[in-house]
C-alpha cells in the first residue's frame, strides 16, 4: 500500500507514464481541467518530467511531440527552453516535414542570438534548407528563414547572407512568397549584422522594381524599416526616384503608407524632392479612402511638409474631418494626435478646433481625453490662461482620480512654468490653487505646496489673498483627510505664519494651527504649524503694544508727544507692519500720523488685554502637551512657543497702560525688539547658483580650527567682519544702531528660525530711501572692505527685479526673479538636468554608435559618420549629388551625375549605397577606400569608438 | 516593425504569444500582466490604441481588439500605420475565423501550431507579408497537405498517438 502511494504521489514515473506518450492535445486538456493555479502548476511539472525524459528519445517522432509539447509549455506557460535547444537543432535534418517544423518553430520561439551558442552549429542545415530543390519545399525554407529572421547573430548572418541571394533573386511566381520572406530575413540579417550590406543591398534595392507585388511590398517595408531607424537617413536618398515611382504608380494602400515613411524621413533633407512629392500626396489625400493612408499623408504633410500651407489646409481639412466622426473614437484620437503635431509649427490649426478639442475633454476615452488636455494646455497664453484653467478646473473635479491629477499637473506645470509668466491675476491663481485642493481626488500636494510657497516669496502683492487662502485651507476639517494634501497644508501653514500681518483673524488662525486634528499629520508639518504659531503670537502680541502706544499718542496729542513718539518707533517698532512703515517714512504731517494710527486701531483686530491673554492660554493648552512629544522637531518647536509665552508672562504686559510705561520696563521692550529683529526680514527665493558664486574670502580659512570662533563673535559685536558674512547669521542694518549685545542675539535667532525652515538663503539689505524696499536675494551682505571679495559681492547683486511687460489696465504684479538661473526652487534641478543632459549626449553619442551597428547597415552608419565630420567641406558636394540623383528619375542627366561621380570618387565612396546601386565595378575599389578612411577617421577623431566596431569595420571589405 | 502578436483572454491567459525581438521567459509573463492592466480598464466603445511607452520601450504603441472572451493585441513602432495594424487584425481573425470555421477560444486552445503557421504567413519577421486572408488560407492549407503527406504524427488520430515510448 506504502509503495503504491509512493509510485503515484512521487516523481517516479508510473507504468502508464512510461508506455504510453501523451500529446500536446493530452497536455492541454489536463491543462484545462485542472481547477487551480496550484494544480496546474503540478500539471505542469510532471509533464516537464514527462518531456525531460521522452526527448532524449532516439525515436524522432517520440523526440518531436515532447518537443511541441515543451514549446507550448514554453511560449504559453512562460518556460525556459533553453536546455531543450540541442534537441531542436536534432529535429531539423529530419525528412520529415513537420519534425523540421516543430524544430524550427521551438527554434524560433527561443532562440536568443545572445543566449545561445548552439546556432552555429545549426548553420549548415539552414543552408541546406536554403537551398531550392525539390526535396525543400517552400514551407521548409520558409520556416528556416523564420528561424533565421529572429535568431540570427552576426556570425550566422554573415554565414548565410550570400545563401539568401538566389531566394532574393528568384523571379518564378510559385516561390513569390518565399522571395518576401527572403527580403524581410535579409533586413533583419542586416539588421543584426551590418557588414553583410555589401551582399544583400543591392539584391533589396533590385526586389523595390520587382513585378511581384507582394515582394515590392515586402522591399519597400524594409527599406522603411531601415530609413526610419537610421539617425542619419542621408544614404537613401539616392533611392529616392524608385520610392517616388512606387509613389505614383503603386495602388497598394500597404505599400504607399510606406512610401509616405519614407517621404517623410526623406523631404527635410532636400526641399526639391519635397516640392516633388507634394502633388502626388495631396491627390492621394483627396482621392483615397482608406482612412489609414489618408491619416499618413496627413502625418507627412504634418510632420515634413509643413512648410507647404496649401498641403497643410488641405491636411488640416482632413483632420477635421477626422476629429468630427463621432463614432469611430480611432479617427478622433488620431486627428487629436494629428494636431499635436501641428501645435508649435501653426498655432492656429488648434486655436481653429479649439471648440471641438475642448469637447474631447470630456470622451469617454482616456487617451482622447489626454490627448486634448496636452492641446488645450498647449494653447494657454496670458489672455486666456483664466478662461481655460477655470473650464479645466471644473472639467477637474468632475472626471475620475486620474484624470482629475492629469489635468491638474498639466495646469499647474503650464502655469508654473518659467516663473508663471503667464499669470497676469496672482489673486486668481490662488484662488486656483486653492481650488484645485479642493478636489477631493487631487493628489498634487507637493507642487502645490511648491508653488504656494514660491508665489508668497516672489509675488508681493499676491501676499493678502495667498494669505486668505491659507487660513481657508488650515479650516478646512476635509483636508486633514487626504494625505497626499499636508504638504500643502504644510505651506498654507507656513505662509500664515509668515505673512501673519495680513490675516484679518490671527486669533482665529491659532485656532485653526492647533486643532486637535492637527495630530493626524506628520511631525514634519506638525513642527512648521507650531513654528507658525509662534509667528502669530508674537505677531498679536506686538500689535498690542503697539495699539497701546497708537492709544497714547492720540490721547495724549501735541508735537512734543510725537516726536517722542516717532524716536520711539525707530527704536523699537522697525518696519513689520505696513502701518507703522508708512508711519515712519512719514514724519511730517500730524493729521496724516493720527488718521493713520486711527486706521491702524479700526482695522486691526483690536486685541485687548483679555483677547491676548485669552490667545496665551489657548496655546499654553494646545501646545504643553507636544512638549513632551516624541518627535523632537514637534518638541522643540513646542517648547520654543511655549518659552517665549512664559517670558511673555512674566513681564507682566497687562499692566502696561501706555506707551511710556512700556518704554519705562526694560525686559519688555528688549522682548519686543527681539521678536520683531527675529521676523523683521522677510525670507526671499534663493538662486540655486548664488552659494557658488560666492568666493571665499581672503584671510578665511575653511579648514581652520572652530576653536576661533568665539573670538570671532566678539569681533562681530563691534566691527561686522566680512569672515563671518557667510555664515547664515545675517546682517541686519537696523541692529547696528542698537546696542550690540542684543544684535547678536536677533541673528542667531533668524538664523536658527531659518534653519527649521530649511531655507537658506543670503541676507538682504534694507535701504531707506528706495522706493521699492522689498528685499532681494541678491543684496551684498555686508560693505565689506576686501576689493575683490566686494567685487564678488557685486556679482551677486545683479538686480534681481527683472521688470516685466504690463498692461496697462492690471499691471502684473512684480514677480522676484533671481538671475539667469530662472531663480525658481525647481531650477536647481533644471540646471542639473541640463548638465545631464549634456552628459548623456555625450555618453549617447558612444552608445549610439555601439547601439546603431547591431540596428543598421555598417556602411550607412560609419557614411553618416564620417559625413558630419566632412560636413562643412563637401557639403556643396553633396547637393550636386542628390540633384544628379534627384533628376535622374526619368530623365538623362544620369550619365553626367555618373561623370561627376567618378570625378568626386574619394567623395562618393562615402556613399556607397550609390556605389552599389550605381557601378558595381566601383564597389572593391571604393570600399578598400572606404576602409582607408575609416582608420584614419578612427586615428583622429572617433577614439572613443566601441570596442566591437573595429570588428566590423574590418568586415567590410 | 511589428514587435510583438498577442492573443490573451480577459482574464489574462495567454493564448498566442509572438515576440519579434526576443524576450525571456519572466519578461514575456511580466509584459501579459502589464498588458492586461491596461486593457481590461478600458471600457468598450473607446479607441483601440494605447501608448505602451511604459510596457513595450520608448515609441511602440499598441493596438488591440477586443472580440467576445478574447483580445487580439499588435505591438508595434512608428513604421507602422495605427489604423492599418488596427486593419491588420482584422485580417488575421478573419483568416482564423476562415481556417476553424467560426472561431472560438478553444480552437486556439488547441491548434497551437496551425496559429503559428497563420501568424507567420501574415507576419514575418517582424514585417507585414500578406493582407490577404485568403492567400493565407490558401498557404496554410498547403503546409497541412504537405505535413499529412509526409506521415505526421501532429495530424494522426490520438488514439494512435498513444503508443510506446522507447
Amino acid at each position: 500500500m506504502a509503495a503504491t502511494a509512493a509510485i503515484t504521489t512521487t516523481s517516479s514515473p508510473s507504468l502508464v507514464d512510461t508506455l504510453f506518450q501523451r500529446s500536446l492535445d493530452d497536455v492541454i486538456r489536463a491543462l484545462r481541467s485542472s481547477p487551480s493555479s496550484a494544480s496546474e502548476e503540478t500539471v505542469i511539472s510532471r509533464a516537464l518530467d514527462e518531456i525531460r525524459r521522452e526527448i532524449r528519445s532516439p525515436d524522432l517522432d517520440t523526440k518531436s511531440v515532447s518537443l511541441q509539447k515543451l514549446t507550448y509549455l514554453s511560449s504559453l506557460h512562460h518556460l525556459d527552453l533553453s536546455w531543450a535547444a540541442f534537441h531542436a537543432l536534432e529535429l531539423l535534418p529530419s525528412p520529415s516535414l513537420p519534425h523540421a517544423r516543430i524544430g524550427y518553430l521551438a527554434a524560433s520561439l527561443s532562440f536568443h542570438p545572445s543566449s545561445t551558442e548552439l546556432l552555429p552549429l545549426a548553420t549548415h542545415q539552414l543552408r541546406k534548407h536554403f537551398a531550392p530543390s525539390p526535396a525543400n519545399p517552400p514551407a521548409l525554407a520558409a520556416s528556416a528563414l523564420h528561424l533565421l529572421a529572429l535568431a540570427s547573430s552576426p556570425d550566422l548572418g554573415r554565414h548565410l547572407a550570400s545563401d539568401l541571394l538566389p531566394l532574393l533573386s528568384s523571379q518564378s511566381a510559385a516561390s513569390s512568397s518565399l522571395r518576401a520572406k527572403a527580403v524581410a530575413t535579409a533586413l533583419r540579417t542586416l539588421a543584426v549584422c551590418p557588414d553583410v550590406a555589401p551582399v544583400l543591398f543591392k539584391p533589396l534595392v533590385d526586389c523595390l522594381s520587382s513585378s511581384d507585388p507582394r515582394t515590392v511590398s515586402a522591399a519597400v517595408g524594409a527599406f522603411c524599416e531601415l530609413a526610419l531607424a537610421a539617425p542619419d537617413p542621408f544614404p537613401y536618398l539616392p533611392l529616392a526616384p524608385e520610392f517616388y515611382r512606387l509613389l505614383v504608380d503603386s495602388r497598394n494602400n500597404w505599400v504607399l503608407i510606406k512610401v509616405l515613411k519614407i517621404f517623410a524621413r526623406l523631404a527635410p533633407l532636400e526641399p526639391r524632392l519635397a516640392s516633388r512629392i507634394l502633388d502626388p500626396i495631396c491627390q492621394l489625400l483627396r482621392r483615397s479612402h482608406a482612412k489609414s493612408l489618408v491619416f499618413e499623408c496627413i502625418r507627412t504633410i504634418l510632420s515634413s511638409l509643413t512648410d507647404h500651407e496649401e498641403a497643410v489646409r488641405l491636411a488640416v481639412d482632413k483632420v477635421k474631418e477626422f476629429l468630427s466622426s463621432d463614432d469611430d473614437p480611432n479617427l478622433r484620437y488620431l486627428g487629436l494626435r494629428a494636431l499635436s503635431m501641428l501645435e508649435s509649427a501653426h498655432p492656429w490649426v488648434v486655436e481653429e478646433s479649439r471648440e471641438a478639442v475642448i469637447k474631447s475633454l470630456s470622451d469617454p476615452d482616456t487617451n482622447i481625453r489626454v490627448e486634448s488636455l496636452h492641446l488645450i494646455v498647449g494653447m494657454l497664453c496670458e489672455s486666456n490662461v483664466v478662461e481655460i484653467c477655470n473650464l479645466l478646473n471644473k472639467y477637474a473635479m468632475k472626471s475620475d482620480p486620474e484624470f482629475a491629477n492629469e489635468i491638474i499637473g498639466a495646469m499647474l506645470v503650464t502655469c508654473g512654468k518659467n516663473l508663471y509668466e503667464l499669470i497676469l491675476d496672482f489673486d486668481w491663481y490662488v484662488a486656483l490653487l486653492g481650488e484645485m485642493v479642493r478636489n477631493p481626488h487631487c493628489a498634487k500636494g507637493e507642487e502645490i505646496e511648491r508653488q504656494l510657497v514660491d508665489i508668497g516669496l516672489r509675488v508681493r502683492d499676491a501676499r493678502p489673498e495667498l494669505v486668505r487662502v491659507a487660513r481657508d485651507l488650515l479650516i478646512d476639517p476635509a483636508l486633514l483627510g487626504n494625505p497626499f494634501l499636508f504638504r500643502v497644508l504644510s505651506a498654507s501653514a507656513w505662509v500664515s505664519g509668515e505673512y501673519v500681518e495680513f490675516s484679518r483673524n490671527p486669533v482665529e488662525l491659532v485656532e485653526a494651527l492647533l486643532q486637535p486634528r492637527i495630530n493626524l499629520l506628520p511631525s514634519l508639518i506638525r513642527a512648521v504649524y507650531i513654528q507658525s504659531v509662534f509667528k502669530v503670537m508674537s505677531f498679536c502680541f506686538i500689535s498690542f503694544i503697539e495699539q497701546i502706544q497708537a492709544v497714547e499718542l492720540l490721547s495724549v496729542g501735541g508735537s512734543t508727544q510725537r516726536s517722542e513718539k516717532n524716536d520711539e518707533q525707530s527704536d523699537t517698532v522697525p518696519l513689520k507692519t505696513t502701518e507703522s512703515n508708512v508711519s515712519e517714512g512719514d514724519h511730517g504731517d500730524t493729521t496724516a500720523d493720527t488718521v493713520l494710527l486711527l486706521d491702524l486701531i479700526d482695522k486691526k483686530t483690536n486685541f485687548t488685554r483679555e483677547s491676548i491673554s485669552d490667545l496665551m492660554n489657548l496655546i499654553e493648552t494646545a501646545v504643553a502637551p507636544l512638549s513632551e512629544c516624541e518627535e523632537v522637531e514637534v518638541q522643540e518647536r513646542a517648547r520654543n512657543v511655549l518659552g517665549l509665552l512664559f517670558t511673555l508672562r512674566e513681564t507682566q504686559f497687562w499692566n502696561i497702560e501706555a506707551a511710556h510705561e512700556l518704554k519705562s520696563d526694560k525686559e519688555l521692550s528688549e522682548i519686543i525688539e527681539l521678536l520683531e529683529a527675529a521676523f523683521s526680514e522677510e525670507l526671499g527665493p534663493v538662486s540655486a547658483n548664488a552659494q557658488k558664486r560666492v568666493s571665499v574670502p581672503e584671510g578665511l580659512n575653511l579648514n581652520a580650527n572652530l576653536s576661533d570662533l568665539s573670538k570671532i563673535l566678539t569681533d562681530y559685536d563691534l566691527t561686522p567682519s566680512a569672515s563671518i558674512s557667510f555664515s547664515l547669521q545675517s546682517y541686519n542694518p537696523q541692529e547696528t544702531k542698537e546696542d550690540s549685545v542684543l544684535a547678536v542675539e536677533p541673528s542667531s535667532l533668524l538664523a536658527e528660525h531659518r534653519k527649521r525652515h530649511g531655507l537658506y538663503y543670503l541676507s538682504t539689505q534694507r535701504d531707506g530711501d528706495e522706493l521699492n524696499d522689498y528685499p532681494r536675494a541678491n543684496e551684498p551682505l555686508l560693505p565689506v572692505d576686501h576689493g575683490d571679495a566686494t567685487e564678488d559681492l557685486v556679482k551677486l547683486t545683479t538686480p534681481s527685479l527683472v521688470p516685466r511687460k504690463s498692461k496697462p489696465t492690471k499691471p502684473r504684479p512684480v514677480v522676484i526673479r533671481l538671475d539667469e538661473g530662472d531663480g525658481t526652487s525647481t531650477s536647481h534641478l533644471t540646471t542639473v538636468k541640463k548638465s545631464d543632459n549634456l552628459l548623456s549626449e555625450a555618453i549617447r553619442g558612444v552608445l549610439l554608435e555601439n547601439e546603431s551597428q547591431p540596428s543598421l547597415s555598417g556602411k550607412l552608419d560609419t557614411s553618416s559618420k564620417r559625413r558630419e565630420n566632412d560636413a562643412s567641406d563637401n557639403s556643396e558636394l553633396i547637393s550636386q549629388q542628390i540633384e544628379s540623383v534627384t533628376l535622374e528619375h526619368g530623365n538623362s542627366s544620369s550619365r553626367k551625375s555618373r561623370q561627376h561621380r567618378t570625378h568626386k570618387e574619394r567623395y562618393e565612396s562615402h556613399f556607397k549605397n550609390e556605389d552599389i546601386e550605381k557601378s558595381s565595378r566601383h564597389s572593391i575599389k571604393s570600399s578598400r577606400q572606404h576602409r582607408r578612411h575609416k582608420h584614419r577617421q578612427r586615428g583622429d577623431v572617433t577614439a572613443d569608438i566601441v570596442p566591437q566596431t573595429p570588428a566590423i569595420q574590418d568586415f567590410l571589405l | 516593425m511589428i514587435r510583438a502578436v498577442i492573443v490573451m483572454n480577459t482574464q489574462g491567459k495567454p493564448r498566442l504569444l509572438k515576440f519579434y525581438e526576443f524576450q525571456p521567459p519572466e519578461k514575456q509573463k511580466e509584459l501579459m500582466r502589464s498588458v492586461l492592466a491596461v486593457l481590461s480598464g478600458r471600457p468598450d466603445n473607446v479607441s483601440n490604441f494605447v501608448e505602451a511607452d511604459a510596457i513595450f520601450g520608448p515609441g511602440t504603441r499598441l493596438v488591440y481588439k477586443h472580440l467576445a472572451t478574447l483580445y487580439f493585441i499588435f505591438v508595434f513602432d512608428n513604421s507602422e500605420n495605427e489604423l492599418a495594424m488596427l486593419d491588420l487584425i482584422q485580417v488575421f481573425v478573419e483568416t482564423m475565423d476562415r481556417c476553424f470555421k467560426n472561431v472560438c477560444e478553444l480552437d486556439i486552445v488547441f491548434n497551437f501550431n496551425k496559429m503559428h503557421a497563420i501568424v507567420d504567413e501574415i507576419i514575418f519577421g517582424g514585417q507585414v507579408l500578406e493582407t490577404s486572408s485568403e492567400q493565407v488560407m490558401k498557404a496554410v492549407e498547403e503546409i497541412a497537405r504537405l505535413e499529412k503527406s509526409s506521415n505526421s504524427i501532429s495530424f494522426v488520430p490520438k488514439a494512435v498517438s498513444g503508443r510506446f515510448g522507447r
